[in-house]
């Protein structure tokens, strides 16, 4: 059917198509041997603790019992804290970049404020346990505590060390502000010029507008960055266990130190002599895999949505 | 140019809808020039909208006569390094004057787009009251808000075809009937002047074919400016054409004089296809 010379033009077709393939497809291999290298380890201190892997409290190595659900918990605390905090921050930051910033303002704080995605999280985690967690001790937690009269309330009772969720939140808070401030920024941009007329054209204030038009046809975009927002905060390793106190214990307070399944792992795979122990902390990373990894593929489908949208 | 000419009926239909005493002009343009940086897009246009009628602006495209429309309610400005110079009188009062505010001019004259802008995330009643609603002193009721959407449904039309599901998304809607809901919309303000940007160049013959009723039954009450690429539908649906060319106004007529003895013969080449 084909010409010798077309023939020819389709097995390099051919070659490049099986290379590309490959290269896209050693991804995706790599993830599913990842995870299943990871459940195959932690199997057996899933086997012997069943779901009391993920609902007791008890962590003790010297005998081997493993509960993960201080860890659980104080993830999961921790990343909604931050998010509770960074999302209206990152929201404003990226209205004001998209929508009434100078052009010649625009450019640099949005470079700035992406920055704050490139330092290293150890050194945020210096910060703050040299400024952040004293200051906390000295003024933000008398002040709650005290000058608020929260202290007997169950989120800030309790005595104030310092290290603690709070400052795990605190802390992820400014490392997750640039991921969510990015994308919202992006999407914000992509609402079309006509949304925007239209709602301009009904005697809509500047205001309004944004409120009544732009942000309601960004929505679900801004809620994919605040996803994303929450990987990376589920994830972050260093300065969290830095500054969080590292203990196996559920409080309902934010004044009380906790521990991360990022922290937990960090903290002890040097020290897991025993079988049991490392498969444990192997049982940990599965976890935190699986949560991260739903979290992001909601993140995912959310932005696509709007951009589908934006097309439309 | 010629703005003060008597008022001859353009077609017969037209007469029957049009109060007899000669209108006056509720939207006078006086010396306009519209830019886009150095761009001149409407040079020194003069021309009167006469209240109550349907007048059609018509031209090639980059004519200016979207640019033009958008002056008059001052949208043309909503675009970096766009800029007016001249008059836009509503009621006699200039609307670019100092201390008018464009959010004010914009609530009392409507506009609808080329392609239909519901706000995805609305209900069809939130979309045809949300214009309302940002217009209102104080929150409307419930009850108010329902007769308002069915005023403003029932005038653009569609109203039989949306009442039993007020509350579905604006985008359960066919692309004609999210144009009309963009139409109601506009005249659930009350707007006396309404503005209409090519509003059925995305859509389908039926579609159309219920625009252009549309404007036809709104005539009397609402002064309306269509822009349109069609003749036929500047035909169809206006008391009196104008005619722009590279940012001129060429002439302003009747519209039945308009297609049938132009005055200018640019108009004529145009009207007769021989360019645009």
């Amino acid at each position: 059917m084909a010409s010798t010379q077309l023939h020819g033009a389709s097995v390099g077709d051919r070659i490049y198509r099986f290379t590309t393939t490959a290269f896209a497809l050693s991804i995706p291999l790599l993830l599913v041997l990842l995870a299943i290298e990871v459940v195959v380890a932690a199997w057996p201190a899933l086997k012997a603790f069943h779901l009391g892997f993920l609902t007791s409290s008890e962590w003790d190595a010297v005998n081997g019992v493993f509960g993960a659900a201080p860890a659980i918990y104080g993830t999961l605390v921790s990343s909604l804290l931050a998010l509770l905090i960074a999302t209206p921050l990152a929201i404003g930051v990226a209205i004001f970049l998209s929508e009434f910033a100078p052009p010649w303002l625009r450019q640099p704080v949005a470079f700035l404020v992406d920055l704050l995605a490139a330092i290293p999280s150890v050194v945020y985690g210096l910060w703050g346990i040299f400024v952040l967690v004293p200051f906390l001790r000295e003024h933000v937690m008398p002040f709650l505590a005290d000058r608020l009269h929260l202290g007997d309330t169950p989120l800030f009772s309790g005595p104030a060390y310092g290290p603690s969720m709070l400052a795990a939140g605190l802390i992820l808070a400014i490392m997750v502000l640039p991921y969510i401030s990015s994308v919202t920024r992006e999407v914000l941009m992509a609402v079309p010029r006509s949304q925007r007329e239209a709602a301009l054209a009904l005697g809509a204030t500047r205001w309004e507008m944004i409120w009544g038009a732009v942000l309601p046809y960004a929505s679900s975009g801004v809620m994919g960055g605040v996803i994303l927002g929450l990987g990376r905060a589920l994830g972050e390793t260093m300065a969290v266990t830095m500054v969080i106190g590292n203990r196996h214990e559920i409080s309902s307070s934010l004044f009380a130190p906790g521990y991360t399944m990022a922290s937990v792992i960090a903290n002890e795979f040097s020290e897991a002599t025993n079988d049991m122990h490392l498969s444990a902390l192997m049982a940990v990373g599965a976890v935190l895999l699986a949560i991260t990894l739903v979290v992001n593929i909601i993140a995912r489908w959310l932005v696509w949505r709007v951009e589908r949208r934006g097309q439309a | 140019m010629a703005t003060t000419e008597p008022q001859v009926r353009a077609t017969d239909a037209a007469a029957t809808a049009v109060a007899a005493p000669a209108p006056t002009a509720l939207v006078s343009v006086r010396a306009l020039d519209a830019f886009f940086g150095p761009t001149r897009a409407v040079r020194d246009v003069s021309l009167d909208f006469l209240e109550g009628q349907v007048t059609a602006i018509i031209g090639p495209s980059g004519c200016g006569k979207s640019t033009l429309l958008r002056c008059l309610n001052r949208m043309h400005e909503t675009v970096v390094t766009a800029r007016v110079e001249g008059e836009v009188r509503l009621d006699g009062k200039d609307i670019y004057d100092r201390g008018v505010n464009p959010i004010e001019v914009r609530r009392r004259i409507g506009m609808v787009f080329q392609r239909p802008t519901p706000v995805p995330t609305m209900s069809i009643r939130d979309n045809v009251t949300a214009g309302f609603r940002a217009a209102g002193s104080g929150a409307p009721s419930r009850t108010e808000q329902h007769e308002i959407a069915e005023w403003a449904l029932r005038r653009a039309a569609l109203w039989d075809e949306v009442k039993d599901r007020l509350n579905d998304s604006a985008m359960a809607l066919s692309g004609g009937q999210q144009q009309r809901l963009c139409i109601a919309r506009a005249l659930a303000t009350r707007p006396r002047v309404l503005l209409l940007d090519e509003p059925t160049a995305s859509l389908d013959p039926l579609s159309t074919q219920k625009i252009e009723e549309l404007v036809y039954e709104l005539r009397g009450d609402v002064t309306v400016v269509i822009v349109t690429h069609n003749m036929q539908q500047a035909a169809r649906v206006s008391d009196r054409t104008a005619f722009m060319l590279m940012g001129d106004l060429v002439e302003v007529a009747p519209t039945s004089r308009m297609f049938t003895s132009p005055a200018d013969e640019r108009t004529e080449a145009y009207i007769t296809g021989r360019f645009g």
